[in-house]
């Protein structure tokens, strides 16, 4: 009754259209199911809230929805529509959140339409998105396993994905649905082994796990060969029993394989690159990263290279005792096989008192593997601690281990039983059982010279009570009668005068003292065995009943005793062979390390068994890729060099972060130095250079570099290069503060000089950039990749043609003077190129007719009237800032002094370069200056004070959207796949009417390249008119296509990171086309 | 992968619940309390429980079990890891992890566990993506939500989840700059009866303190960078400049964070700071022992030994004790049997020395077993191996931070035999 009512008001407050008091039931019901309370019949109250505007009371209403669906699946269905919209959400959080909710719902009904959505999801532009659809699909799977081929499609699709951030996911996905098709990785191999170091930890972990049953079903086994080529050495290495053993069979299987085992084997070049690549991750914070990689090397490596993960499974235990004991058990299996590798780390399995006891097990365990002729002596002393302890259980243990050393090692068997044997007259009953049961298994390897200690061990059946300890006594004496005969029948009267009171497994040993006894001595004991037989005859358990009737019939001849009896003697007094003492963790190696099945001995429900290498290795071409994108290398790998450091900054600009396409993403990353001309050629010449790759990392480094700079000197490539060399720019101005600062940097080095040199070339050549870039491009120059070949023929063509006539000469100042003169003689030239097929898009940018605004009005300004315009040109003290053209013109009658700026007011993060200080402005004169404006990409208006020597004029200039950017160099191609990752929200596409003057494609280039500083894009239908920017601050791609018909109407697409940028551009065009 | 998470305080209630696929009953937990009733001690409880439809994967921690339930192969460390990981972040959240300040904030709990796992897959484990989805909660905060009707989760998808630098987030800001770093060395050893060590290591971690605003990237080099043996890192450390250089370099997680732990190699001698003379017997006749133990320094590097306590976990037939210390003070809990020896500062010239009588149980035989000692000390301004921190430079940044290096050494697990 209370809950119910304490429901109701729930269900009010739910109902209310109040934010804070839904928030506040939502909670309170959030806080029940936390607890494990039912509030399952809230459903319908919580339901309707799933399209609440708070977005906290949203999360909460998923959460509810997530646990409660499955149970109420028609009212559940109710909410889908909300996740469906939700998916086409501009915001990546709120695609990747309704994905995940709408994936999360057990609900049967709706598998084709989560089929949909994460089928769509992988192909999102947000690897935010891609993630989450990775993490879906397992979800999917479990709920309709039917689906299994759909989606293994779409993890087909996503293993190729080139982010960090998806990689992981998928991989897992993999795991769960089809971990049998090891033919989707061929393809992805290496790049999965070159980003790992970048994925997040727990991807890592399952990648690693997986790449390792990989490689076993691929590669061939590194030490098939090692016990024929170095024989000698891996004995003094491994000189363990086991090991010896294992080559006796490896030599076995020569004899069985000869050709195979002759020829000299060569490691796979990619077998290679895993190793490698796995071993800086040993170095991981995180304790299963680090096992991961461990196992690995434990399964794939050459023996000679296992070592190196000792190190670090020794350091993890200091960790966790949890991890520890992880970490310990898996030590345990492999100190068997590698005894060497843990060698040198003896001590650090010394247990201390305050160890639990578990942790002091296994510890035990790897010291009593380790124990060898040489070290055996250490290890008893310290197990002489140890018995010292007041862990019971521990002391147990090590008299357990001190036996299994005994056995193992001949030469202190005598001392390890005097030990033992010290220890029967503890006062302890456990220490003293547990050493009897040992000392019975070590006295049956050498039984005859050790009566006396089997007489004292007779004693003790007085005072023991053990049941274990007891029963093993009893057996001793039984096997061993003949070396006691005076003690042993006395022994059996006294167990036949207690046998009723005694455990099972006591019964059952006195019954088979009596027997053995019988038939050695029966002349002393035939009543007792009779006795002892008759009371097991009616115990209570049917084993020790079973017993004694089979005993009797065997030993007491009668009539109707078979041939048996006769040879009961030889039954029961055979030798038996002395058992060996084992550990329990030989042969877990069978399990793939770090597993849980290994941990627990038993196979797990979805273990993958580890394949045995293969006889032959399978073709290694099936993981040649067209693309060798992974000679580049990942993001992780560059952080670690100094200079190139370019994905923070291109990462840290808030805004487009989140909003970063898969593909911009990657190429931010590696992109400014294979430039895009690598990803599209398969040549054959890079290939090999990959494959050379692969061999050295550090070549490969090298080569990168000598790109860069290739790159670095060529700034037709403006796209790619201009961004690095501002970096470069950047990174160089840093660095010269810090050397003013730090008088002595040891580490920079001729790297740096290096760099500097580049750097300062290509400051020199951006200062003229654009006036010089049709000169360059004339230059020759070995390029990349044909498509830019033909492209830079054309520019070629075209500045000889044309331009080096009209364009004064390059001087190093850009001289914006220049463009007003000559853009009349530019727009005659335009109207010449324009009716050309192909364009040059970087020879009409710059030239298109610019407008200049007012900054100060004559009457407003005593006389001086400020003007000013975008000049379009590069701002050379700063490539992020805008360079602003100001021309004043005094119309007044005196002079003017003295005109600067003052008191900057700005938006956070914009900057601006004040115009040098105009000393004397005559009346009439005019005067130019230029100024550069970084605008952060925005539109806000930068305002300051004009100073004359008399007065101040407060002024602000603000930037139509157009100018924050500047032309870059596109191929249709490359145009065509920008504009594939800059899809969905990024796009902007809007209908229009042409302007009557603007029907052909020369006004509709001239407009648009008047309204927004865009390059044209060649393009091969005349209908279509593509055009290409970065935005100066970011780099942000801004892509815009304008497609007309013949009667005047027309679509604009803008494609832009930024979606402010693109939405205010296509405003901006659209008024320019249309007016 | 991950199932479901349970909390279990020490009385064995659970007290929350999280299912990250279907839901699974609560009595599957059972088991581990019949585990953890066998177990005794809770430390013993086994980290991994096989059932007979699940695994029970555990792990004990600030007097609270968080298990969780798996039904498929998954590597045990993974969510063992995973596991300190949660409770990590809920003391980062909270400032400590306790059953009673989960309860308080348990629907903010909830939410960050489903923020960190989705299916069971870890989905966001770094402290400032985490921050930025769910904000902890703050005084302040609370007030202006109520005020305001604001709430405490973010709308936008966290900088750091989508950068090659997740532990970073973008726009730190802060009026003052400072980056404080602390060398702390711990000295396990094992020394036996007759003062001899048996093992020695030195083991190290650098614990970071960084407000830093923007995007800095710091360099720290050592004076004597061989002197480390075995590394981890933080993600966040470049390896390769580790490798070529032994320099760490690396862009920093904003607030607290260990940057790296070490190993001292074995090669080196570790310096043994104290000396134990201890002497602690039973006698034969008569229910009483005896115990009179003195430290001294040994190799102190020319530094003041601080906070030495030494902590003897006593045989279970050990009464009481009635001693005298000439320094310091003493106390023995008689539940635990742990007997605590707090004596502060090592003077030199006067040793701090312990005498007097155990008595024990009448009766009970003499305790066949000498009780440790565990030695507990500080020595500030120095690292016990020699560790240096040569130079802290930054770059990426203009302004000047404040930067500090402290040195610490502390006893880890320093046990004294008898």
């Amino acid at each position: 009754m209370c809950s119910s009512l304490r429901h109701d008001d729930l269900k009010e407050m739910l109902d209310s259209n109040k934010d804070s008091l839904k928030l506040e039931a939502m909670k309170r019901i959030v806080a029940m199911i936390a607890r494990g309370k039912n509030a399952s019949d809230l459903f319908p109250a919580v339901v309707k809230n799933v399209a609440c505007k708070n977005i906290e009371v949203k999360k909460l209403v998923y959460v509810y929805l997530v646990r409660y669906a499955e149970e109420q699946q028609d009212l559940a269905l109710l909410s889908i529509s909300t996740f469906q919209r939700g998916l086409k959400d501009p915001n990546q959080l709120i695609r990747a959140s309704a994905l995940r909710v709408l994936s999360s719902i057990r609900v049967t009904i709706i598998v084709p339409i989560m089929m949909l959505a994460i089928k769509e999801a992988a192909s999102d532009m947000s690897p935010y998105v891609r993630k989450t659809a990775a993490h879906a699909i397992p979800k999917l799977y479990s709920l309709d396993p039917e689906q299994k081929d759909q989606l293994i499609e779409v993890i087909e699709k996503l293993l190729a994905d080139k982010t960090t951030l998806v990689a992981g996911s998928v991989v897992m996905a993999f795991e769960e649905v089809c971990p049998e098709r090891i033919e989707l990785i061929h393809k992805n191999y290496r790049k999965l082994c070159n980003l790992l170091i970048d994925v997040e930890e727990w991807g890592q972990v399952v990648i690693i796990n997986m790449l390792t049953r990989y490689a076993r079903t691929q590669f061939l086994n590194p030490n098939m060969n090692e016990s024929f080529l170095e024989e000698g050495s891996d004995k003094t290495f491994y000189g363990s029993d086991e090991d010896s053993d294992e080559e006796e069979e490896d030599k076995d299987k020569k004899a069985e394989a000869p050709m195979v085992k002759r020829k000299p084997y060569v490691m796979d070049p990619d077998h290679r690159l895993l190793l490698r690549n796995t071993k800086p991750l040993l170095q991981s914070r995180n304790a299963a990263v680090v096992m991961a990689v461990a196992q690995l090397y434990f399964h794939l490596a050459p023996k000679a290279e296992i070592g190196v993960i000792a190190k670090a499974l020794v350091r993890l235990l200091r960790s966790h005792s949890e991890v520890q004991y992880v970490v310990l058990q898996n030590v345990a299996t492999m100190s068997i096989k590698r005894r060497g590798m843990f060698e040198p780390y003896l001590k650090s399995f010394y247990i201390r008192s305050t160890d639990p006891t578990q942790i002091k097990i296994l510890k035990l365990e790897v010291l009593t593997n380790l124990a060898n002729e040489t070290n055996i002596s250490t290890i008893l002393r310290e197990f002489q601690t140890y018995i010292k302890s007041m862990d019971k259980d521990f002391v147990a243990a090590t008299i357990q281990a001190i036996g299994r050393c005994a056995t193992n090692i001949g030469e202190v068997r005598d001392t390890c039983l005097n030990g033992l044997v010290q220890l029967l007259s503890n006062r302890d009953e456990l220490v003293v059982a547990e050493s009897v049961v040992v000392i019975k298994k070590l006295l049956q390897m050498q039984p005859e010279k050790h009566s006396d200690i089997i007489k004292h061990m007779a004693k003790l059946t007085d005072n023991i009570q053990v049941p274990m300890a007891r029963a093993s006594i009893l057996w001793l004496i039984g096997e061993y009668c003949e070396h006691v005969p005076k003690i042993a029948p006395d022994v059996l009267r006294k167990m036949a005068k207690s046998f009723t009171n005694e455990e099972d497994i006591v019964k059952l040993q006195i019954i088979n003292l009596a027997a053995k006894l019988y038939l050695t001595n029966s002349k002393q004991t035939k009543l007792l065995t009779q006795y002892v037989l008759n009371l097991a005859k009616y115990d209570q358990n049917y084993d020790i009943r079973d017993r004694a009737r089979f005993i009797r019939q065997l030993i007491v001849p009668t009539e109707k005793s078979g041939a048996l009896s006769k040879y009961a003697k030889k039954l029961f007094l055979a030798i038996k062979p002395a058992p060996v003492l084992e550990s329990p963790f030989k042969d877990r190696d069978h399990f793939q390390l770090g597993s849980l099945s290994h941990l627990l001995n038993a196979k797990a429900g979805g273990y993958q068994e580890l394949p045995d290498w293969p006889e032959a290795a399978p073709d290694p071409c099936v993981r040649n890729v067209e693309v060798p994108e992974w000679t580049k290398c990942s993001s992780r790998e560059k952080r670690k060099e100094k200079k190139v450091d370019k994905p923070f900054y291109s990462d840290s600009d808030g805004e487009s972060g989140p909003t970063e396409s898969a593909d911009s993403e990657s190429d931010s990353a590696s992109g400014s130095e294979s430039g895009s001309g690598l990803e599209e050629s398969g040549s054959g010449s890079e290939s090999e250079e990959s494959e050379e790759g692969s061999e050295s990392e550090e070549e490969v480094e090298k080569d990168k570099k000598k790109k860069k700079k290739i790159e670095l000197k060529k700034p037709v490539q403006v796209s790619e290069s201009e961004q690095s060399s501002e970096e470069e720019v950047r990174k160089h101005e840093r660095k010269n503060k810090l050397r003013k600062s730090v008088s002595e940097s040891e580490s920079d080095d001729e790297e740096e000089s290096k760099s500097e040199s580049s750097q300062s070339e290509s400051e020199d050549s951006e200062s003229e950039a654009e006036v010089k870039k049709k000169k360059k491009a004339a230059e020759t120059k070995p390029p990349p990749k044909p498509v830019k070949k033909e492209c830079k023929k054309e520019k070629k063509e075209m500045s000889l043609l044309d331009l080096d006539d009209f364009e004064p000469t390059p001087s190093p100042q850009a001289t914006p003077l220049n463009s007003f003169l000559s853009s009349s003689l530019v727009n005659d030239l335009e109207g010449l190129s324009l009716s050309d097929a192909v364009l040059s898009p970087a020879a009409i940018s710059p030239c298109s007719a610019l407008k200049s605004y007012e900054l100060l009005h004559r009457i407003t300004g005593d006389g001086l009237c400020v003007e000013y315009c975008f000049s379009r040109q590069p701002f050379p003290p700063d490539a992020n800032m805008v360079s602003v053209q100001m021309q004043f013109t005094n119309n007044a009658t005196s002079d003017t002094k003295n005109l600067h700026m003052e008191d900057v007011k700005l938006q956070s993060g914009m900057r601006v370069n004040e115009f040098t200080e105009i000393e004397l402005l005559p009346a009439g004169e005019t005067a130019s200056a230029v100024m550069g404006i970084d605008f952060c990409d925005s539109t806000q208006a930068a305002n300051f004070q004009l100073c004359t020597h008399r007065r101040k004029f407060f002024v602000s200039i603000q930037p139509p959207v157009g100018e924050l950017m500047r032309p870059v160099f596109l191929t249709e191609n490359e145009f065509k796949k920008e504009q594939g990752q800059l899809m969905g929200m990024n796009e902007i596409s809007e209908k229009l009417t042409l302007d009557v003057k603007c029907r052909n494609e020369h006004a509709i280039v001239q407009r648009v390249i008047t309204a927004a500083n865009l390059s044209r894009v060649p393009c091969g239908s005349d209908k279509e008119c593509r055009f290409g920017g970065r935005t100066v601050t970011s780099g942000s791609l801004v892509l815009a296509t304008v497609s007309s018909r013949e009667d005047g109407a027309a679509q604009l697409t803008v494609n832009c990171e930024k979606m402010v940028i693109g939405t205010m551009l296509v405003k901006d065009i659209l008024l320019a086309l249309t007016q | 992968m991950i199932h479901s998470l349970f909390l279990i305080n020490h009385a064995g209630d659970i007290f929350l619940e999280k299912h990250w696929k279907s839901v699974i009953s609560r009595s599957v937990c059972d088991y581990f309390f019949e585990a953890k009733e066998k177990a005794v001690e809770p430390e013993n409880v086994p980290p991994v429980l096989q059932t007979p439809h699940h695994y029970l994967i555990s792990i004990y921690r600030d007097k609270l079990f968080f298990l969780s339930v798996v039904q498929t192969e998954v590597p045990p460390l993974f969510v063992i890891e995973f596991l300190h990981r949660v409770a990590d972040t809920i003391q980062d959240y909270f400032g400590e992890c306790s059953e009673s300040l989960i309860n308080d904030n348990v629907v903010t709990v909830y939410e960050l566990l489903e923020e960190m796992l989705d299916n069971g897959f870890p989905l966001a484990t770094e402290s400032n993506v985490l921050k930025e989805m769910i904000r902890p909660p703050t005084i302040l905060r609370s007030v202006v939500n109520t005020l305001t009707g604001s709430s405490n989760v973010g709308d936008k998808l966290p900088t750091g989840q989508l950068s090659s630098i997740p532990w970073r987030r973008a726009g730190v800001k802060y009026t003052n700059n400072e980056a404080y770093f602390d060398v702390i060395e711990e000295i396990d050893a094992i020394v036996d009866k007759s003062g001899t060590t048996v093992f020695a290591e030195i083991q190290g971690v650098i614990e970071a303190s960084v407000r830093l605003t923007g995007m800095p990237d710091l360099s720290m080099t050592f004076m004597n960078p061989s002197l480390l043996d075995d590394v981890s890192f933080h993600p966040c450390v470049r390896f390769k400049r580790w490798e070529s250089e032994r320099a760490l370099s690396f862009i920093p997680p904003d607030g607290n964070f260990t940057l790296m732990n070490y190993h001292v190699s074995s090669q080196n001698l570790v310096t043994i700071p104290v000396y134990v003379k201890q002497n602690i017997c039973f006698f034969e006749t008569g229910p009483c022992g005896r115990l009179d133990i003195t430290i001294g320094p040994k190799q102190t590097m020319g530094k003041t030994v601080e906070a030495l306590m030494v902590t003897i976990h006593m045989p279970k037939a050990v009464l009481s004790a009635n001693l005298t210390a000439t320094q310091g003070n003493y106390s023995y809990d008689l539940t635990t049997k742990v007997l605590v020896w707090d004596i502060g500062k090592l003077n030199s010239q006067k040793l701090p020395n312990l005498r007097g009588s155990l008595s024990l149980q009448s009766g009970a035989p003499k305790p066949e077993d000498n009780p440790s000692l565990n030695i507990d000390l500080k020595i500030q301004q120095v690292a016990i191996s020699g560790l240096k921190v040569s130079r802290l430079e930054m770059n990426g940044e203009k302004y000047k931070p404040f930067k500090g290096v402290k040195y610490l050494t502390k006893a880890g697990n320093f046990q004294v035999r008898t």
